[in-house]
């Protein structure tokens, strides 16, 4: 690359680059608002085919800059070449520069809606928005010729508002999307039949779903054939881990050192019994953990959930869910508050004084 | 009321009259069709014609608000596989001679206006004051429109929407009922025409070039199956219409105000029976007005051939 640069002198290279930073975009057209659906078009077709002759023709040079093949050279190519040629500092991915297919740039518009003698394509072309209207008009239709229920809807969501405009090419306002929620709401309690089904499926998407079953796990068991269980747990900054072992005398040892030294204060102690006295296997479990960042009550408190996330596997569920109840297996989510300017603390405010 | 401006010879003369100022109203709905439809139809190649030419001057002169600052659009070329052309042109002239050229009045008869229920109107309290030419008499306090009227006004209403079917001109179906509004725009699509049934903002045609963008064309008649709004107020397209030297159609109950339509058809718009009829005949007469136009210049192509031959 240096080598053809002292051959054909620097003037050809940085001609070469400018013509490439001319096809870069240095910000995305990809705006929010869907510019397609703004009004009659603002790229002519014409423009967009110049646009794409260009794009093709800098992708050959930039094949050639970067010694590739022109022929196999694909988007992530293009993609790495540009960061490699124009390095850029910027967080926001999308404020650096690109160069993409125009289609992928410049948002679908759309065309001139009526033919030569003047006559519009669209037979509700005068109410201003045919897409939406049609939309309306077809399952209207549908509502009309409906037959057997039979709708899962507790898996899927409607479009919003934003996705029915890409769809339709026009703004959509927030009271016409209502109503278009409304009628195909009616349309699925209505009964319905097959093909109605595959209609109303273009306008709902499937939502993953969102309640994970918590997983408890299974008893493991160590060398000597005593069945144990890990849990974690975290209180403030402290984390901790605990390991409760079976068939235990109750000794508890934290971070190598017996309770009754680590946590000489009576109330840290009693937190970690919490969870063995609510389900009375107080001197059943043996337990060894480890524990750092935090003060003490906080390291007493993760240490608590820790334990008691690793009891829900020696236990039945109907205890797991009376321990959930009484808030030992739920993250305490209190964290120190932060101070605020003009304040002395996050809450307390500066002494007023009257003059 | 305002009339359109009848400019005979296709407007030629550079004196043609500036469609601002209003004609003498010709003499309403006298024996047959001829009158009225012969000055109306030659609004739309007179406009134009007059407008590529000395008009656009005069008329920002004459009445600076009537048009907008955007300027008229120059003739759209020739669309490609049309005929040129003549002043003479037997296909479009022919029509003109005739009465009732399409034979609308066997479509409909007394009876079928009657067992539709289109003879009855509203309450006597709902009616309007110009509606009384109109209205037959009233029984038990409900107003009864005059059927022999009723027949006459459809007669000349689907005549003069078959004329302009026939020149391939843009009819646009509008109603605010939601109850119909299904059932217009299944009839617009049957009959290859446009509906409009939805709100309507407020410059679909005054500030068409804006909302739809440079070298719209308008539509060259309007039928109303209800005149009136969802407020009972009378819709905006009737003014919006007469503004844009736009001729209607339109079926007028007793509650109605038939003054700026051009061709009211007094009548029941309330009935699903009626508004189906009213439906079913103008899908008639437009997919007749087509048939026939699409027949006669085959005919003329044939003849054509044959001479050129």
């Amino acid at each position: 690359f240096d080598e053809t640069c002292l051959c054909c002198g620097y003037n050809w290279v940085l001609r070469l680059l400018l013509y490439l930073l001319r096809l870069i975009c240095t910000t995305t057209a990809v705006q929010k608002r869907n510019v397609g659906a703004s009004g009659p078009e603002k790229y002519t077709e014409a423009f967009i085919k110049k646009q794409i002759e260009e794009f093709n023709l800098g992708k050959r040079h930039l094949a050639n800059m970067m010694g590739e093949d022109p022929e196999t050279f694909t988007q992530e190519d293009i993609d790495r070449a540009i960061a490699y040629l124009f390095p850029s500092g910027l967080f926001d991915k999308r404020a650096r520069p690109l160069m993409k297919h125009p289609t992928e740039v410049f948002p679908e518009q759309r065309k001139i809606q009526w033919g030569e003698d003047g006559r519009p394509f669209h037979f509700l072309f005068y109410t201003g928005k045919q897409s939406y209207y049609s939309l309306m008009h077809v399952s209207m239709l549908f509502k009309n010729i409906c037959d057997i229920l039979n709708r899962n809807l507790a898996g899927s969501r409607w479009l919003t508002k934003i996705e029915l405009e890409e769809m339709l090419l026009e703004k959509v306002s927030d009271n016409d999307y209502s109503r278009f929620i409304q009628l195909l709401q009616k349309l699925a309690t209505l009964p319905c039949a097959d093909i109605e089904e595959k209609y109303i499926q273009k306008f709902s998407k499937e939502v993953p779903a969102q309640l994970q079953k918590v997983v408890i796990e299974p008893l493991q068991h160590d060398e000597r054939g005593v069945a144990f269980s890990t849990g974690e747990g975290k209180r403030k900054t402290a984390r901790a881990t605990a390991v409760v072992y079976d068939n235990g005398t109750g000794r508890i040892t934290v971070n190598g050192i017996d309770i009754l030294h680590y946590f000489p204060v009576l109330q840290d102690r009693e937190q970690l019994l919490f969870p063995f006295q609510f389900l009375g296997r107080i001197g059943k479990h043996d337990m060894v953990c480890t524990v750092s960042g935090g003060g003490r009550s906080a390291q007493a408190g993760a240490i608590r959930l820790a334990s008691a996330k690793a009891l829900r596997s020696f236990v039945t569920e109907k205890e797991v869910e009376f321990m959930r109840q009484a808030g030992l297996l739920t993250v305490d989510p209190r964290v120190k508050e932060r101070k605020k300017p003009g304040q002395e603390g996050p809450r307390r405010k500066f002494t007023w004084k009257k003059r | 009321m305002e009339r359109y401006p009848a400019t005979k010879g296709g407007g030629r003369g550079a004196t043609a009259t500036a469609p601002g100022r209003a004609r003498p109203a010709p003499q309403e709905a006298e024996s047959a069709a001829d009158l009225p439809p012969l000055l109306l139809l030659h609004r739309p190649r007179a406009l134009r014609r007059a407008r590529s030419m000395a008009l656009p001057r005069l008329l920002r002169a004459a009445a600076p608000r009537l048009y907008s600052t955007v300027p008229a659009p120059a003739p759209a070329p020739a669309p490609a596989g049309n005929r040129p052309r003549a002043d003479d042109d037997k296909l479009l002239t022919e029509p003109l001679s005739h009465p009732d050229f399409f034979s609308v009045k066997e479509l409909f008869t007394l009876k079928d206006l009657f067992d539709a229920r289109v003879h009855l109107g509203h309450k006597k309290g709902c009616r309007h004051r110009f509606m009384e030419p109109y209205i037959f008499g009233c029984r038990l306090d409900q107003d009864i429109i005059d059927l022999d009227q009723t027949m006459q006004h459809l007669q000349l209403a689907l005549n003069f929407t078959a004329h302009v079917a026939y020149r391939g001109g843009i009819i646009l179906f509008v109603s605010r009922r939601r109850q119909f509004c299904h059932l217009v725009e299944s009839t617009a699509r049957a009959c290859g025409e446009y509906a409009h049934t939805r709100y309507w903002q407020g410059g679909l045609l005054t500030n068409a070039h804006i909302q739809f963008g440079p070298g719209v064309r308008l539509p060259d008649l309007l039928i109303f199956l209800n005149t009136l709004n969802n407020v009972f107020e009378p819709h905006v397209a009737i003014r919006d219409a007469a503004k844009m030297n736009i001729p209607t159609v339109g079926v007028v109950d007793t509650n109605c105000n038939p003054c700026l339509i051009t061709y009211p058809i007094p009548g029941n718009d309330d009935s699903p029976a009626a508004v189906e009829l009213y439906c079913k005949l103008f899908r008639m007469t437009i997919i007749r007005a087509k048939d026939k136009r699409r027949q006669s210049e085959a005919v003329e192509e044939l003849q054509r051939k044959a001479q050129g031959k």
